[in-house]
């Protein structure tokens, strides 16, 4: 599924009665949910003061690695570039899993969806804004988030290295940080293409239960891999769930590709992944989902 | 055409009936007051008219299907709810922002200059406002919409004296014109009773009366009286009768009032006092309550 363009430009100056009805639909998600800006910040400010703190050691260890062969001595400079986007992209899912179980859950408990609802905007309208949170702005977010990071950490890195009077060159030429970055925007849309289901299914329990989302959310598939387990004694629903919520790096990336230590642009393989029918079997399945949740907002009353 | 149009309007929540099967057709330029009792269907009947429940019968707003027009429909509707569901989180300048964004019938400025008179901040959140301001920022954004319907459910529960009495004058100042119609729902009807045109008592779903203002200034009329006139009195069979001071107090509906005049005083009822003896239990030798009506 996709989202209108205008998800993210700028407000311009808009005639007096020209309307956006979906642009301000995902502005209204923003105000509510600041969790969407506010947790990869922390996060990422965590990080930096953690690698400040630790900051006293990388003289030492930027010698020892330029003991280490070209290929070794990359990665190991590479790795808190790896590991602070791999903590962002996590912070992301949560947010969007917690965003998700509460889309159409609060606006029902706090009786607001009156309010929303004596406005023209569709249901259509506001369950696609909302789809677009995980879909769209986390994603961006988290991109932007991490390459401002990354930049903090080149940065200190360069500036403790210099005071210490050793080589910054091999951090600037052997970390490919700029394919990283393609890497990880790649990386971001192709994760949210495959959990468009598990942001489609979340969204779904938060329009339909009247308490605890969080197990309507969780019990449903559990349940079935049981009785399919006793019933049949078989776990294609185990697979299933499973590939679902972890198989996704499997379509997107050859991690085995030749030169892709050097250059991961190399790993990555779209036309595998836009092949797959996996993938386009959970977008199907997003997508019946996000209808039963407008066809569910039209009925659903107040909480 | 009609502004709400309903025909065997019907919902019904598992096993209780809410509203037993209603006709109802509201004119262009009429202010409607919706009273009844708790739990006798005026919310559910006014959610149906707003598209947010489902329900079965005929029923058109505004020539529309509310439930399947929605979107459409609430750009010449506006309702109130009551004063609890501007969402907490929100900031006053943000709500501004969002209705100006989605309602092509907004006029930013007239809210703006709504707000200016009362003591709300840009920058406050809902949660920071009183009930009463949260009313006044309600109906400053609705006020501010150019629609042809305007629906009010319990718009002044738990607001002071102060606050109810400006909410009606705002509305009836700022806001009402001919050509604009508007249905609202209250307990304090002796407060809305001056700003009606018409009238509907409902009761278990079922409307028990509906008239206009005018007929219901000419058709009801009560009657204070003493002891000595009260057997005359009661033979030209009262809708109700009442003990204030040791005076009796009969309702009657479309009885003479030159007939009336030699046994007392002659007044207009209140709404209140017609919808007790309309809809209310009948004293224990009271007249029967159906009586006299022509719903």
């Amino acid at each position: 599924m996709t989202a209108p363009d205008d998800a993210m430009a700028p407000a311009p100056a808009a005639p007096a009665a020209a309307t956006r009805p979906f642009y301000w639909s995902v502005r209204r998600e923003l105000w509510e949910n600041h969790s969407i800006f506010i947790a990869p910040l922390v996060v990422a400010a965590l990080f930096l003061f953690g690698f400040l703190i630790s900051a006293h050691s990388l003289p030492t260890r930027a010698q020892d690695y330029s003991m280490l062969g070209p290929a070794k001595q990359a990665s190991h400079l590479a790795q808190p570039f790896e590991i602070l986007a791999m903590m962002l992209v996590v912070t992301g899912l949560v947010v969007a899993g917690v965003y998700c179980l509460g889309a159409l859950y609060g606006e029902r408990r706090d009786r607001s969806i009156l309010f929303w609802k004596s406005l023209p905007v569709s249901n259509l309208t506001t369950v696609l804004a909302k789809a677009a949170i995980p879909m769209v702005v986390l994603p961006v977010v988290v991109f932007v988030v991490t390459v401002a990071a990354h930049i903090v950490v080149l940065l200190l890195s360069t500036l403790i290295l210099a005071a210490n009077g050793l080589s910054v060159t091999p951090l600037w030429t052997t970390v490919p940080l700029v394919q990283m970055e393609l890497v990880l925007l790649y990386g971001l849309f192709m994760l949210a293409l495959w959990y468009a289901p598990v942001y489609g299914w979340l969204i779904l329990v938060s329009g339909w239960a009247r308490r605890a989302t969080f197990l309507w959310a969780v019990l449903p598939p559990i349940g079935l891999t049981i009785v399919e387990k006793i019933a049949f004694d078989s776990s294609y629903m185990s697979h299933l769930f499973g590939s679902r919520l972890a198989g996704f790096a499997a379509d997107a990336f050859d991690f085995d590709a030749p030169g892709g230590a050097g250059d991961p642009l190399r790993m990555l393989t779209p036309g595998r992944y836009f092949a797959s029918p996996e993938l386009w079997l959970g977008l199907a399945v997003a997508v019946a989902f996000l209808a039963a949740a407008v066809w569910l907002r039209r009925r659903r009353e107040p909480i | 055409m009609a502004c709400i149009e309903a025909r065997g309007l019907r919902k019904a929540f598992g096993s209780t009936i809410a509203v037993d099967g209603i006709d109802l057709k509201v004119e262009e330029g009429r202010i409607l007051g919706l009273i009844g009792p708790n739990g006798a269907g005026k919310s559910t009947a006014l959610n149906a008219i707003l598209g947010l429940t489902s329900h079965e019968g005929e029923l058109r707003v505004l020539g529309r299907d509310p439930l399947t027009q929605r979107d459409q429909l609430m750009t010449d509707v506006c309702f109130i709810a009551d004063v609890a569901v501007l969402p907490r989180w929100i900031r006053v300048s943000e709500t501004l922002d969002y209705v100006a964004g989605v309602h092509p019938r907004f006029d930013r400025a007239k809210a703006e200059s709504f707000l200016a008179r009362t003591a709300i901040k840009r920058r406050s959140k809902v949660r920071e406002l009183s009930k009463g301001m949260v009313t006044q920022l309600h109906l400053a954004l609705v006020m501010a919409i150019d629609a042809k319907l305007l629906i009010l459910d319990e718009p002044t529960l738990g607001l002071d004296i102060l606050f109810r009495k400006q909410f009606y004058d705002s509305l009836l100042n700022d806001y009402f014109d001919r050509s604009r119609t508007i249905v609202v729902t209250t307990h304090q009807v002796e407060e809305v009773q001056n700003i009606l045109t018409d009238v509907m008592f409902i009761d278990r779903g079922k409307i028990v009366l509906t008239c206009s203002m005018e007929d219901f200034e000419a058709r009801y009329v009560e009657v204070m009286t003493g002891p000595e006139h009260l057997a005359a009195a009661r033979a030209l069979k009262p809708i109700q009768e009442r003990q204030v001071f040791g005076r009796s107090i009969l309702l009657f509906d479309s009885v003479d009032r030159g007939q009336l005049g030699t046994l007392g005083e002659l007044r207009t009822p209140s709404l209140a006092d017609l919808f007790v003896a309309v809809v209310g239990a009948p004293g224990p030798d009271g007249p029967a309550k159906t009586q006299g009506l022509a719903a």
